[in-house]
């Protein structure tokens, strides 16, 4: 039986489609009635309908110090606290790049990228995001933002979103996540995202032995469900689910080896968002991207390290936002960048700072309102020396399902938060 | 026709599949030589060997095997000095005693990896598969994950709690995950009071632990429950209950009123008919089948059947076990390869049956995570959903990469060397099942390895396989011919 060409070409046109759900008849077929119902599925996608529309999160893992990348510098409660970390007035050396003269607020020496997105219209600061009751510790907080829930034990909101807005299976590629392993928010109850740190190593790896195991291998794994297969059988499942990854690893490595339209810089971050912008270009189905970056929890030392880590995230994003541009997909994407929470007003002996709560969140696209949203949380009234929190996450989880990923009214964003959260007037649609 | 007769498997049926198939499912495989010795016994003396386990000696696990005091309370002196710190708002050692929870924060993570891998290598290396098999099973059941724990002495207490009443009596069982500190911090119930009840324990003992979702109870069932269950806490590493704080009052569980505390809680839902039928088909999703939609109708007759042993052996899990692994049910065509193995059992499988080398524990360890099975993190109280949700194409080539690195030693940066693991057993196993006719070897490697029996597209295609490594299946194209054939998508089944 000769599937896999016919399957190559249905892939190419549609993105994969999860075979592992739909174990009555074999994907390939389902897939080619679709196709005849619609030729060329892309073509019926408009520029500026929701299901074109895509989302990318940024995960700043270990607590990033949101008081150091939003500075209060026109506090002076804030320079109390943080005697040689504080940083000064747009007007001083080193000193803070301007955002809100009379709020008395700006971004860190070293986020020029996130500075020059604001000039460009492209980038929205979501000031003191939290929730109540905050959890100090790395582990439990991300959970919380990982699925949106208060204990944090339940699937991840963007895999609940993606059950939720799906009929029927989700896209084998609606989620896409680079990184070791696929992250909590990801995981729905059905829909799952393609995850790996390095495309070299979405693949198999005994290509890479000798003795040429290569065609020996496709056949297998190629061949999707063998005659004398049950169609609903653990074994149909298991050699469809192999063609699918075998077709999607082919095409998210044909992706990510192209040469991009704008330079990036050599960060990891950047790299990862690199390889985001020509999966986009490439015209992949995904929905939602996921990158991260490590590296946040400045116990000690912390000025030379958290300065290094704002321009590499200014700069990652910068060049990104200048991908989109160049590619022409600038108003179908939005970046959200969050942290699982902020750091104490005050500094610690160490000249680092420890786990606190609110911190503020960034949203970038020329998509969003540019400029800076909500209230800054108050140095003075703190909870125990930690800000509290002005703006629920979940409000802007939110505002991205309902406003952004679906149309408005649809109203997954209720059912995946299990609760009603304002949206929030930060983006433009 | 499937037989769904839970009488004995007839001895003429008893062969090396059969026991491959017991093997597999009540442990984790094991090497043609084992797989050949149960094979020679009489059906009912294989179960025996693997159910009957005490018989079996084994390496004992001292309670001093990791560091209890890691997450020990903090001592009066301890508490005096913190206090000091805060009253006099002494930064410099607040700020030290803060950089000391950190410390032993990283070092108790340290060790619950070195007890993952401690779990991992046991598994591997055990002479009663069965028991760590059940040890799994009844800790993805009472399912406690460390992130709500952060005490990786107690996740150990309890992993050896479960090891001991494996196979013994669910009732029993329950009544001492109720008094298990990992379980009763992970569900809160520790900061659970008299007219401050926390739920979250009473809500998963019915949902999840004894009864299934919507078996019969109600809300007011599990708030009265959670009022029953007040005062049960722990100190340092064992079980306390707090009087002062336990709700004495009347409540009243299933209509049935009483001053009832959590092990009269526990006595009242276990007195009920679902808790076996739960069991049971759990047990039946673990051990039997695990496609999507099973237990469906037809298997809920044997689930029925099991559970009614379940109820007259009060609980008892042994002749429930007994029963069902000697069963023709268990041993028809149709529960064959009929599961996906978890990755703790394609791992441990792995170097079990085939006899490839570990290598690295903590990088095997690692893989688990990536394939979705992190031992002590579940994703949640639910445990792992498991059978094709342990698939996706992400976590199928880590599958079939983790099989390359047992077999050759290749990781993310190269590393392969053919040369380094000798497969001379696998060889031998070959020659006796084809007695030295070459022309077998592909398809008596198929049958060796996989669970399944391969189609004919299947045999002629890994056929043409092996004939283009280009020469007879041993050393180094045997290591090649057996990282093809742990590739195929059929490998995943058990």
């Amino acid at each position: 039986m000769e599937h896999t060409p016919f399957s190559r070409r249905i892939f190419l046109q549609q993105g994969v489609t999860l075979a592992s759900l739909t174990s009555t008849l074999p994907w390939f077929i389902q897939q080619s009635a679709m196709a005849m119902l619609s030729p060329d599925p892309r073509l019926s996608s408009r520029p500026g309908e929701p299901e074109d529309r895509i989302l990318v999160v940024v995960q700043l893992s270990g607590g990033n110090d949101g008081l150091n990348t939003v500075v209060p510098y026109g506090s002076d409660a804030y320079h109390r606290a943080r005697p040689s970390l504080a940083i000064g007035t747009p007007t001083t050396k080193d000193g803070a790049l301007q955002l809100d003269d009379t709020q008395g607020i700006g971004l860190h020496p070293r986020l020029e990228g996130f500075r020059d997105l604001l000039d460009s219209g492209c980038l929205a600061v979501v000031q003191g995001v939290g929730y109540p009751n905050p959890n100090r510790s790395h582990f439990a907080s991300m959970d919380i933002w990982h699925t949106g829930k208060p204990g944090g034990r339940d699937h991840g909101w963007i895999g609940r979103y993606i059950d939720c807005s799906c009929s029927g299976s989700p896209a084998a590629d609606a989620e896409v996540a680079i990184g070791r392993s696929a992250p909590l928010a990801m995981m729905g109850a059905k829909a799952n995202p393609v995850s790996f740190e390095n495309a070299r190593l979405y693949q198999w790896s005994g290509k890479e032995l000798p003795g040429g195991l290569t065609a020996s291998y496709d056949a297998a794994n190629r061949a999707g469900a063998l005659d004398g297969i049950d169609p609903g059988s653990q074994a149909a499942f298991l050699m469809r689910t192999a063609l699918d990854a075998q077709l999607s690893s082919d095409r998210v490595r044909a992706a990510i080896a192209k040469s991009p339209l704008v330079n990036y810089p050599g960060t990891k971050l950047a790299g990862q968002m690199q390889s985001i912008g020509a999966m986009i270009r490439d015209g992949m189905k995904t929905r939602v991207y996921y990158a991260s970056i490590n590296g946040f929890d400045t116990h000690g030392g912390q000025a030379g390290t958290h300065g290094n880590l704002m321009r590499e995230v200014g700069e990652a994003m910068r060049a990104f936002q200048n991908d989109m541009k160049a590619q022409g997909n600038q108003d179908r994407v939005m970046t959200m960048v969050f942290s699982e929470f902020g750091r104490r007003v005050a500094q610690n002996a160490s000249g680092g700072t420890d786990h606190g709560t609110a911190a503020p969140m960034f949203l970038i696209g020329t998509q969003v309102q540019a400029g800076v949203h909500g209230t800054h949380p108050s140095l003075t009234n703190l909870d125990d020396g930690d800000l509290r929190f002005t703006t629920d996450f979940r409000s802007v989880y939110a505002t991205l399902m309902d406003r952004w990923l679906s149309a408005p009214g649809k109203g997954c964003a209720a059912k995946v938060l299990g609760g009603r959260y304002d949206t929030l007037k930060i983006l433009r649609t | 026709m499937t037989d769904f007769s839970l009488e004995p498997i007839r001895t003429s049926d008893w062969n090396a599949a059969a026991a491959r198939h017991l093997l597999r499912r009540a442990g984790f495989g094991g090497p043609p030589e084992q797989v050949q010795a149960l094979a020679a016994m009489k059906p009912a003396s294989a179960v025996e060997l693997l159910l009957d386990y005490e018989r079996t000696p084994t390496v004992e696990i001292p309670d001093s095997t990791f560091d209890k005091d890691i997450r020990r309370p903090p001592t009066a002196e301890e508490r005096e000095v913190s206090q000091r710190a805060r009253r006099m708002k002494d930064e410099a050692l607040q700020q030290q005693l803060q950089q000391m929870r950190n410390e032993r924060d990283r070092e108790d993570r340290e060790q619950l990896r070195e007890i993952q891998q401690w779990w991992l290598q046991r598994m591997i290396e055990t002479g009663r598969p069965m028991q760590e098999r059940m040890t799994l099973f009844w800790h993805g059941h009472f399912a406690t994950g460390y992130r709500g724990v952060e005490n990786s002495y107690h996740m150990f207490l309890q992993n050896q709690m479960l090891r001991q009443h494996a196979t013994g009596n669910f009732a029993d069982l329950v009544m001492r995950i109720l008094r298990d500190p990992a379980m009763l911090k992970y569900l809160d119930n520790d900061e659970s009071r008299k007219g401050r009840p926390n739920e979250n324990l009473a809500r998963e003992l019915m949902e999840l632990f004894v009864l299934g979702e919507g078996n019969g109870y109600t809300e007011d069932d599990i708030k009265e429950g959670a009022r029953a269950l007040t005062g049960y806490t722990f100190d340092d590493d064992t079980f306390a209950f707090e009087t002062n704080r336990h709700d004495d009052g009347p409540k009243t569980i299933f209509g049935s009123t009483g001053n009832w505390n959590g092990d009269d809680f526990a006595r009242i839902i276990l007195s009920r008919k679902e808790p076996s039928l739960y069991i049971c088909a759990k047990l039946y999703r673990a051990l039997v089948n695990d496609a999507p939609g099973i237990p469906g109708r037809n298997e809920m007759r044997v689930v029925d059947a099991l559970a009614k042993k379940m109820r007259e052996g009060q609980y008892d899990l042994k002749p429930v076990l007994r029963t069902l692994l000697l069963s023709r049910h268990f041993y028809d065509p149709a529960n064959r390869a009929s599961m996906i193995k978890s990755p703790v059992q394609l791992v441990v499988g792995a170097t079990r049956e085939l006899g490839v080398p570990v290598r690295n524990m903590s990088t095997v360890n690692a893989a688990t995570d990536l394939m979705g099975q992190s031992l002590f993190m579940p994703p949640s109280v639910k445990g792992w959903d498991g059978g094709q949700l342990w698939i996706n194409t992400s976590t199928l080539f880590v599958r079939q990469n983790l099989l390359v690195y047992l077999i050759t030693g290749a990781g993310p940066e190269g590393g392969a060397d053919l040369g380094s693991w000798d497969p001379a057993p696998i060889r031998a196993a070959l020659d006796s099942a084809t007695a030295g006719d070459a022309s077998r070897d592909a398809d008596a490697l198929l049958d060796l390895v996989l669970a399944c029996d391969a189609t004919p597209e299947r045999r002629k295609q890994f056929r043409s396989a092996m004939e283009a490594l280009g020469g007879p299946l041993e050393g180094r194209r045997l290591v090649r011919a057996l990282c093809l054939v742990t590739a195929l998508p059929e490998y995943q089944l058990c």
